[in-house]
């Protein structure tokens, strides 16, 4: 029975997941391709090198973009609801709309957005091509650590709880998550590629569209798997039109 | 409607019930996996490292890596 509420909800959580995507990928076909396209001009133009191209640009910013930005959604999709599950219940008095709002939004700072301050999202022809083994190993390095740290958090939370009520602990483990991670920014080596002479409205136009996008992915999925998961969990619930049945004041 | 005496809604929620965890691992093991798959294929896959020769996925899902924040070129 627990078994199929869980599968019941990672499957929920993947349709979440992929539709939050499919509004990520529209947004993503609006405001980020100007910008992949500006990095690729400023490349072609610096470069004398010309590879042939094994997927054209047309498909690239279409059907490469959607497949993507779908399969990141469903994935991260389903890998939130597993959270979901364990978080449902032990970390306070909050119901399942409530969960995935907090899911999504833990999920979208510490997957993304901590990540993304320091090692922010970079346009073609912004960086080294040598450096990719570096640069890739610090930012999912950069995730693992802002997810741990964050996980350590909530624990930490729960436990301090007992003793200091939820105001006071919630504020701890959340300073003691910000001193961790900061820690770590200051340690961690800085990536600074960008050429001299790179466009900085392109770079920054970029960075702004890459957190919209992701801001944008991870509110729908809040939202979305909010919706799912409340009415999975709790199947006889009277409809919502009953609820005006309430007796009024007279 | 009146004489369908409905009981009146509780003000706040009932308490969730928690999923036992031993519930939960299964399939945090298998789709968890296999989601972080997904998400090396969108994210690193022909970049850094590559379990496919070519660079035929990298190419496909371009884009996508570049916006979604991931390192690429
Ligand atoms: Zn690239």
């Amino acid at each position: 029975m627990n078994s199929a509420t869980v599968r019941t909800l990672l499957v929920r959580g993947m349709l979440a997941g992929l539709a939050a995507g499919l509004l990520a990928f529209g947004l993503a076909y609006l405001i980020g391709e100007p910008g992949v396209n500006a990095g690729i001009a400023y490349e072609d133009a610096h470069t004398h090198e010309h590879e042939m191209e094994l997927v054209s640009r047309a498909v690239q910013s279409t059907g490469g973009l959607a497949t993507a930005v779908l399969v990141f959604g469903t994935a991260v999709g389903g890998i939130a609801a597993l959270a979901f599950c364990c978080a449902l219940g032990r970390i306070g008095r909050f119901g399942a709309r409530a969960t995935a709002a907090l899911i999504a939004v833990s999920a979208f700072v510490t997957v993304y957005l901590v990540p993304f301050l320091k090692y922010p999202a970079n346009p073609p022809g912004s960086n080294e091509p040598d450096t990719i083994g570096k640069r890739t190993a610090l930012y999912f390095g950069m995730i693992a650590l802002t997810v741990l740290v964050g996980v350590g958090a909530v624990i930490v939370g729960r436990r301090l709880a007992g003793r200091f009520g939820n105001w006071n602990a919630t504020l701890a483990s959340a300073a003691g998550f910000l001193a961790v991670i900061a820690l770590a920014m200051a340690f961690l080596p800085a990536v600074n590629e960008t050429p001299k002479d790179f466009p900085a409205t392109v770079l920054w136009q970029f960075r702004l569209a890459s957190l919209g996008i992701q801001a944008l992915l991870w509110t729908a999925f809040g939202v979305i798997f909010g919706f799912l998961a409340e009415r999975a969990l709790r199947p006889h619930a009277p409809h919502p039109g009953q609820a005006a049945e309430l007796p009024t004041p007279a | 409607m009146a004489h369908t005496a409905a009981a009146p809604a509780p003000l706040s929620s009932p308490a969730v019930t928690k999923l036992p965890i031993r519930a939960i691992l299964p399939w945090a093991a298998f789709f968890g996996l296999l989601m972080l798959v997904l998400l090396y294929f969108v994210g690193a896959e022909q970049g850094a490292t590559s379990l496919l020769s070519g660079a035929g996925v990298h190419e496909w899902v371009h884009d996508g890596r570049h916006l979604l924040g991931f390192p690429c070129h």
